[in-house]
């Protein structure tokens, strides 16, 4: 996420850190790059003075420079700065105090509200909640058929009425009958709109006046170039939203529109989407995101998804295993299975401290394919080969490599990366922290096993 | 482009006066728009049409256009492939497209193999005579390498089926893109040899500057523009009006 914004903030900064005493000079150097580095990533040049200019002013501070570590400061105060331009702490949805809560969501077309409606559906599904989504898109050509599909993916009621409703009905009727049924949160999909075209804005105003939200989300495709701040602004005075939902954020999109909208429209970012399925959506942390941005990890959200996602007793199961060095291949496979719960690897890479910069890594084409190449060559293998992979002779190897469509060469590889990662992971058990340049060699081995391939 | 204006206008070949110079400038910028530019190629028996790009750029209804275009103006039999076998409801959104721009449809089910529906409507299409085959396909970041692949193999099963094909690859770029979209265009390239760009959504206040990084990095053309929701919101590209309206406020 935002890879080339990151690397080039964080060269900037690293130059700055390892400086021992900072001079004017020294910090408008700094901040030329950053205005540089923030305009090039798309951020509305006007949002790039002020933020620079704030920034100047904090860093060239007497206690700053005169500190003892003053290229650490400037570091922090870029860290708190970034937060506040993308929304300070986290900001909370509205929610009823009885009766449906009810989201209206709106956007320009192919923003991705549909996909985001579902979403968001489901991640209050999660929490227990009974949620409705009402199909109010009666323009773009089996809109409501997709809000159908997905929107029961999800867990959720859909309310339609087909496409030859008016929306503004559509939507009033959804939220009689969610209040009819109970319901505990309403979300309403609506078509995507240019923020110019004065019909369906006045629409999308009916829509609100009808229905009163209590929240509305504005959903902004993270790639969206100079063009993302007009279009916030106009939707802000027509919608008056209350917060943005980012879009395609799995993409290599610069940064541009998250670090935009913010200060155009005064309006948080509160829900980020990160990917294809319905779960790769989550609420937006500023805090977090800046700390990736500058290469610090998000080891909170790590924490988080670990602990709703990996297995605890599992996991103690391992932790056994390896105080009494038993690791076998078969909790290997375990192991790969919960963590790639987590999400995609390249993503849980980003939230590591320090991983992002490191070059193994991310030359090391951290693709899912290879992943599913190990584990189809453990599952080749019998669980005696599993637990003690000595056994494994040619033609045992041989075996494997066919049953698992793999090469020879690929099976030894994995093998004897397995062995070094016991190896290691003795040395952990016994208090001897292999080092991370250590640690990232040996995944980046796994992940690309040298042989030619094709 | 700029140091050349300035060489230019220091060299006296065009008048040092605001409105020469932007005139000037508005044909520089057009010409590097137009680069390599060529009509839509049509010649295969059937011409098959590959649409790629990311999600939500308008590669749907983009196709709903073109359908029309071939068939009402060109009197073209056109078929359409709903290779989008992962979105929900995508075939349907295609079917209804069809429905509109009176064409035939080659309908796929969700989860199903996008390459089986390529190879599916050629076939039909070689049954039925149809001269234009447009495939649609799911909508995919460029930075998903196994879907970047998903892509190429599509593109691999239409080249066995008819020699030349895909020959015309278009890939959808929406005008609000920043940055970025040369990215997109350079994977995409990568990936299944784009012949040429489709920009959609010039109706809104984005210009889509980034198609000129496009033609000129990557030598990829504009072909077509989307301007609205009709059938009938989609032109071929003029690059002195892009210009124009680039620099227009």
């Amino acid at each position: 996420m935002f890879d080339q914004l990151s690397e080039r903030l964080q060269a900037t900064l690293s130059d700055v850190r390892s400086r021992g005493k900072l001079t004017e000079a020294d910090v408008d150097s700094a901040m030329r790059e950053i205005r540089l580095a923030l305009l090039e990533a798309d951020v509305n040049f006007k949002v790039v003075k002020s933020f620079t200019a704030a920034l100047k002013e904090r860093c060239l501070e007497a206690e700053v420079l005169g500190s003892l570590n003053p290229g650490q400061q400037v570091v922090k105060i870029v860290d708190e700065e970034l937060t506040a331009l993308m929304g300070g702490v986290g900001s909370e949805l509205a929610f009823a105090a009885n009766g449906p809560t009810v989201i209206l969501m709106a956007g320009l077309q192919g923003s991705g509200k549909t996909t985001a409606c579902a979403k968001l559906a489901h991640y209050f599904a999660k929490d227990g909640k009974d949620v409705a989504l009402a199909a109010c898109d009666v323009y773009r050509p089996a809109a409501i058929e997709q809000l159908v599909s997905i929107g029961e993916r999800a867990g959720a009621h859909v309310y339609q009425q087909g496409a030859d409703s008016d929306p503004v009905e559509i939507a009033a009727w959804a939220l009689d009958r969610a209040r009819e049924e109970r319901r505990d949160v309403l979300i309403v999909d609506t078509a995507g709109r240019l923020h110019i075209d004065e019909d369906l804005m006045a629409e999308l105003a009916r829509i609100r006046k009808r229905t009163k939200p209590h929240d509305v989300l504005l959903v902004v495709d993270a790639m969206t170039g100079q063009d993302a701040v007009g279009v916030a602004e106009s939707f802000a005075e027509v919608a008056e939203f209350d917060g943005i939902v980012m879009t395609k954020l799995d993409g290599d999109a610069r940064g541009g529109a998250a670090l935009s909208v913010k200060a155009v429209t005064g309006k948080p970012i509160m829900f980020a989407s990160t990917g294809e399925k319905l779960p790769d959506f989550d609420r937006f942390h500023p805090e977090r995101m800046a700390s990736r941005i500058l290469g610090m990890g998000d080891v909170l959200s790590l924490i988080e998804k670990a602990e709703q996602e990996v297995d605890q007793r599992q996991t103690e199961d391992l932790q056994k295993k390896l105080e009494s060095d038993s690791f076998t291949l078969e909790d290997l496979l375990k192991q790969m299975r919960q963590v790639r719960k987590l999400g995609p690897l390249s993503s849980l890479l980003g939230m590591m401290p320090g991983m992002g910069a490191m070059k193994q890594i991310k030359n090391a084409d951290v693709s899912e394919g290879e992943l599913d190449r190990v584990e189809a060559i453990i599952l080749s293998m019998t669980p005696a080969e599993r637990a003690d992979p000595s056994l494994i002779n040619g033609s045992r190897r041989k075996r494997i490599a066919n049953g698992s469509g793999t090469k020879i060469q690929q099976v030894k590889q994995l093998i004897k990366q397995f062995e070094q990662m016991r190896k290691m992971m003795r040395q952990m058990v016994s208090g001897k922290i292999p080092n991370a340049q250590q640690l990232a060699q040996t995944t980046s081995e796994v992940q690309r096993p040298r042989v030619r391939r094709r | 482009m700029v140091e050349r204006l300035e060489h230019e206008v220091e060299a006296g070949a065009v008048p040092a006066d605001g409105a020469a110079v932007r005139e000037r400038l508005i044909e520089i910028l057009a010409e590097v728009a137009s680069t390599g530019r060529g009509p839509i190629d049509l010649s295969g028996e059937p011409a098959v049409l590959l649409m790629v790009g990311v999600n939500g750029t308008g590669k749907t209804t983009t196709i709903g256009k073109v359908a029309w275009h071939l068939s009402k103006e060109l009197g073209l039999s056109v078929l359409l492939a709903a290779g989008d076998t992962y979105r929900a409801a995508a075939s349907e959104q295609l079917d209804k497209w069809a429905e509109r721009a009176g064409v035939e449809l080659v309908g796929s089910t969700s989860g199903g193999d996008p390459g089986a529906v390529a190879f599916d409507a050629i076939t039909a299409a070689r049954a039925r005579n149809v001269d234009v085959v447009i495939v649609d396909t799911a909508g995919r970041l460029h930075t998903q390498g196994d879907l970047m692949d998903e892509l190429g193999k599509v593109r691999r099963v239409i080249a066995k089926q008819v020699p030349g094909a895909p020959h015309e690859t278009l890939i959808v770029i929406d005008a609000t893109t920043g940055q970025n979209g040369l990215r997109q265009a350079k994977v995409f390239a990568e990936a299944v040899d784009v012949d040429g760009v489709v920009l959609t959504k010039l109706d809104g206040t984005a210009k889509g500057g980034i198609v000129l990084a496009i033609a000129s990095e990557l030598g990829i053309p504009v072909k077509l523009i989307g301007t609205g929701e009709s059938l009938e919101d989609l032109r071929p590209f003029d690059p002195a009006d892009f210009a124009r309206a680039l620099l227009s406020e």
